[in-house]
């Protein structure tokens, strides 16, 4: 059988071993099907089984497996050799997530975003069911107000809009686009009442407004969350609070002259 | 090495995992919890699910109906007081969901939606569009946050416990990003690791699905029971394996054969029923054991297709139509397109059965609690008795939740017990030698200058383990195959023992981490073949092909199989049935029903 192969080239670092991350080239076999984590698979068990890389499901939905493929974020299980074109002399190049610290070969810190994602309160809040008896009936929800918030729950977590962010390589506080898309899911869910409590860290200079709407987070997105609109319909909220506070603030102020 | 103390120990951050630790930790505020897992919680496999979980939900449904599907899906082989417990409590437990912000589906009046699903008399399936793994989920991890007691060790690979004549003491983890080894100690522990799936070539599992813990128990002493069942999911795409949720068939998709026919009809699942008018328990929402054997059979007689190196058969939406394909099964049109190139709203989509599930696992009483006191376990890894022979869809996420929750209680409940017992020398130096063991065990599988050159690789021994499994423990099996396979995974364990990694390093080795998973798989296999081997007879997901035991046979065989390891070997078991509610009768789908329900008098 006629075997085609593709030239990959893959960062591998080991804060053990290598002062610097460098590039190493490997022949992978390749056919219409195979993905970008079907050929580092191919790698570790038939060629080189130092390299490290994560991912599970292969289905596009744990969120494992976000590389960046020729300088755009990915996951490695949803891109496939077929889309890219090249030869010899320009393998396809695969790389860390761009701008969240590299552990080792294309393992990057995922806690840079989860803390993030932890600190917007990503849960509902006001709704009384902590009690350790379980609630007798489920809220009314339409269909139409499952469908406000419906796009910004299907979030996988997998940090891709975090490398496609360049306030987020700039300034690594920004609570970035995944966690503003999944306070905004929150914030927009008929049952939740915790707007208040999670608006002063968007209102922050990490909140929101650290963003310049590049919009490049949305075209990388592999779920359609568009957590680019999450920002600057955040944004608006935003906006919106503070004009509050501050109209409370002076009113405030006016009581105590 | 560093050492940390604990009230709970949860072992696992899927959606068993992480119930079991909310539960644990809401009982008691004043009680630590640690959850370890060896992928962030969201990776876990319960994301990948797609249908929806079960509760009895409308009016014109019944606790006895749920139970009695179950128990027949079951073949009469699950603990029958463990699922009258069970569906009594799943409805509460997705209500508690919706409250903690699960987007279930809605009907226009803005109640929770229920679905038809195979093998389930009447719909009463919740679901998040086609999603509902994925939603859960993330609702539980992300509902985790707000429980200041509940602390999280990511990517900590549990390697082994610590016990003692007490009971349980806490486990050994080895940290991913460093390499170091920790203690935790605790006087509960919960094991929620999920299935073994990947033990077979073709299956519908993350790669993480490895058996970790059911090894870990069973090499401490504790059974595995019903290992012999393991599901073939009807509809898997060819190649990778990826699912296609059954929830296709309950919303409309047909099965066809190469000849465009619908062949279930064959195969006492008819008759046919008119296209767009799905009808539960008939046709394509027969159980999912029935339609894979269907399968093959199909395949026998040279009625499939093919996609690449796959036989399959077809899966066609297409009457559907687009607008509803992408509000139901949005996820499906998405995964058609990328792994098999078909848009479902123009052509059939391909695809074959592929292993899916462990109805087997770690033995646990009805209260979740192993032959250890103290250890718990919950979900895909456990046995607790719910599912028998085959499982029935939609039962398993409400499982996660039901028995998580009740774990979690009963962990908190023993904790407080024993709060003030404190970790004894002995348990310390139980902890000592076992560390000192693994300490051992990686040591020498990173000394590659004691390799022997003709030992291979665990990539291989893997791909050898998995070939085998598939071929001589598949959808059906014969005394000699089984036989054949259960020697193969013995050679496979000796030569396991002369395996050397390549990679040195402890800083995200994963080169290490997937060969101590090939260890507890290849434990796993052996359990799963042996009881394959010594049930002879058919019964649910386990069908072998001698004439003599194509039937099931209730005088010899109405009982569980218990795996154990003593004596550094596998040994079986047999233990009885809880069949107190109801007595084995007749598992009849289509028409077959009525037929059968005539003869025996009416009764249903
Ligand atoms: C594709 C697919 C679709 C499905 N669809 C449905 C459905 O629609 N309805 C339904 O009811 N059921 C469905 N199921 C079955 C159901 O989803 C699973 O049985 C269930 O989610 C398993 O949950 P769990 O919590 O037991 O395990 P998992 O979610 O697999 O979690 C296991 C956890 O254990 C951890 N772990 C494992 N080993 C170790 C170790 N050594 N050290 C540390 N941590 C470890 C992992 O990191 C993970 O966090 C589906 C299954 C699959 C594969
Ligand atoms: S918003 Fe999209 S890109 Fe960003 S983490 Fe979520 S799924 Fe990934
Ligand atoms: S492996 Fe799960 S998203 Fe790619």
């Amino acid at each position: 059988m006629n075997v085609q192969t593709r030239a990959i080239e893959v960062t591998r670092y080991s804060p053990e071993r290598d002062k610097e991350p460098y590039l190493q080239r490997y022949d992978v076999p390749f056919d219409e099907s195979t993905s970008i984590l079907d050929a580092l698979n191919y790698i570790k068990e038939h060629i080189d089984a130092t390299l490290s890389y994560r991912w599970s499901c292969r289905m596009a939905i744990c969120g494992s497996c976000g590389v960046m493929v020729n300088g755009i974020p990915k996951l490695g299980c949803k891109d496939f050799l077929r889309l890219y074109d090249h030869t010899p002399e320009t393998p396809i190049r695969i790389e860390p997530l761009a701008h969240f610290s590299v552990e080792r070969d294309l393992i990057v810190n995922m806690d840079e975003f989860l803390t993030h994602l932890e600190a917007v309160k990503p849960y509902i809040i006001g709704d009384n069911v902590d009690t350790a008896s379980l609630p007798a009936e489920a809220s009314l929800q339409s269909p139409a107000q499952l469908s406000r918030y419906q796009q910004f729950a299907n979030c996988i977590n997998c940090g891709l809009c975090y490398a496609a962010c360049p306030q987020f390589g700039l300034n690594p506080e920004f609570v970035g686009p995944g966690a503003i898309a999944l306070a905004h899911r929150y914030n927009l869910d008929s049952r939740d009442h915790g707007k208040t409590e999670r608006m002063p860290l968007l209102n922050s200079k990490n909140g929101v407004w650290s963003c310049t709407f590049v919009g490049f987070c949305s075209d990388v997105c592999p779920k359609g969350v568009d957590p680019a609109a999450a920002v600057n319909q955040g944004k608006v909220d935003s906006a919106k609070s503070m004009l509050i506070q501050l109209f409370k603030g002076s009113q405030l102020q006016g009581e105590h002259q | 090495m560093q050492q940390h103390s604990f009230d709970v120990i949860v072992v696992g951050g899927g959606g068993a995992g992480l119930r079991a630790a909310i539960a644990a930790a809401s009982a008691d505020d004043s009680l630590q919890v640690a959850m370890l897992s060896k992928v962030y919680p969201m990776r876990s496999h319960t994301v990948a699910a797609e249908g929806g979980a079960a509760a009895v939900t409308r009016d014109d449904d019944s606790y006895a109906a749920h139970f009695e599907d179950t128990v027949a899906g079951g073949d009469w082989l699950a603990e029958q007081g463990v699922v009258d417990y069970f569906v009594r409590h799943a409805h509460a437990e997705l209500v508690q969901m919706e409250r903690w912000g699960c987007p279930w589906s809605r009907r226009p009046d803005g109640h929770v939606q229920v679905r038809r699903f195979g093998g389930m008399k009447t719909e009463r399936t919740w679901f998040a569009a086609d999603k509902t793994g994925f939603h859960m989920l993330h609702t539980l991890y992300q509902t985790s946050l707000k429980y200041p007691n509940i602390q999280r060790f990511d990517e900590y690979f549990v390697l082994d416990l610590i016990t003692d004549e007490s009971g349980i003491g806490g486990v050994i983890a080895l940290q991913i990003s460093t390499g170091e080894l920790h203690v935790l100690y605790a006087n509960a522990v919960i094991m929620a690791t999920g299935g073994a799936g990947r033990v077979f070539r073709f299956n519908t599992n993350g790669g993480i699905v490895t058996g970790d813990g059911m090894a870990i128990a069973y090499r401490h002493g504790v059974a595995l029971r019903d290992m012999e069942f393991v599901q073939y999911h009807p509809t898997g795409l060819p190649g990778s394996g990826i699912l296609i949720t059954e929830a296709s068939r309950g919303e409309g998709g047909v099965l066809l054969n190469k000849d465009h026919y619908r062949y279930l009809q064959d195969y006492d699942l008819g008759p046919e029923t008119p296209l767009g008018e799905p009808k539960n328990k008939y046709m394509e929402l027969g159980p999912r054991d029935k339609l894979s054997q269907a399968f093959w059979h199909e395949q026998q007689q040279g009625r499939t297709g093919k996609h690449g190196e796959s036989d399959v058969v077809y899966l066609d939406l297409r009457h559907l139509g687009a607008e509803f394909l992408h509000e139901r099964l949005p996820f499906i049109c998405e995964l058609a397109k990328a792994y098999v190139n078909v848009d479902p709203v123009k052509e059939p989509i391909p695809i074959r059965p592929a292993v899916h599930y462990t109805m087997g696992g770690i033995m646990t009483d009805s209260q979740c609690e192993t032959s250890i006191g103290g250890l718990y376990a919950v979900g895909e890894c456990a046995s607790v008795g719910l599912h028998g022979a085959n499982r029935l869809g939609s039962n398993s996420l409400s499982e996660l939740l039901v028995f998580g929750r009740l774990a979690g209680e009963k962990a908190a409940r023993r904790a407080r017990a024993f709060a003030n017992k404190q970790h004894h020398n002995l348990l310390q130096a139980r902890s000592k030698a076992i560390l000192a063991t693994w300490e051992d065990k990686i040591a020498g599988l990173m000394d590659t200058s004691t390799r022997d050159p003709k030992s291979r690789s665990w990539a291989e021994l893997k791909q050898a383990l998995v070939t085998t499994m598939e071929t001589g423990c598949g959808i059906y099996r014969q005394e000699s195959a089984l036989q054949e396979t259960l020697e193969t995974i013995r050679a496979l364990k000796a030569d396991y023992q002369d395996v050397r990694i390549e990679d040195q390093s402890g800083v995200y080795n994963t080169d290490l981490l997937h060969c101590i998973e090939l260890e507890f798989s290849l434990d796993v296999a052996e359990a799963i073949c042996l009881a394959a081997l010594e049930r002879r007879e058919s019964r649910g997901a386990h069908q072998r092909l001698e004439p003599e035991l194509t039937q099931r046979n209730d005088r010899e065989f109405l009982k569980h199989s218990l795996v154990s390891w003593e004596n550094e070997r596998a040994v079986l078991r047999w233990q009885d049935v809880d069949t107190s509610l109801s007595a084995p009768g007749e598992r009849a789908y289509g028409d077959q029903r009525k037929t059968r329900q005539a003869d025996n008098g009416g009764a249903a």
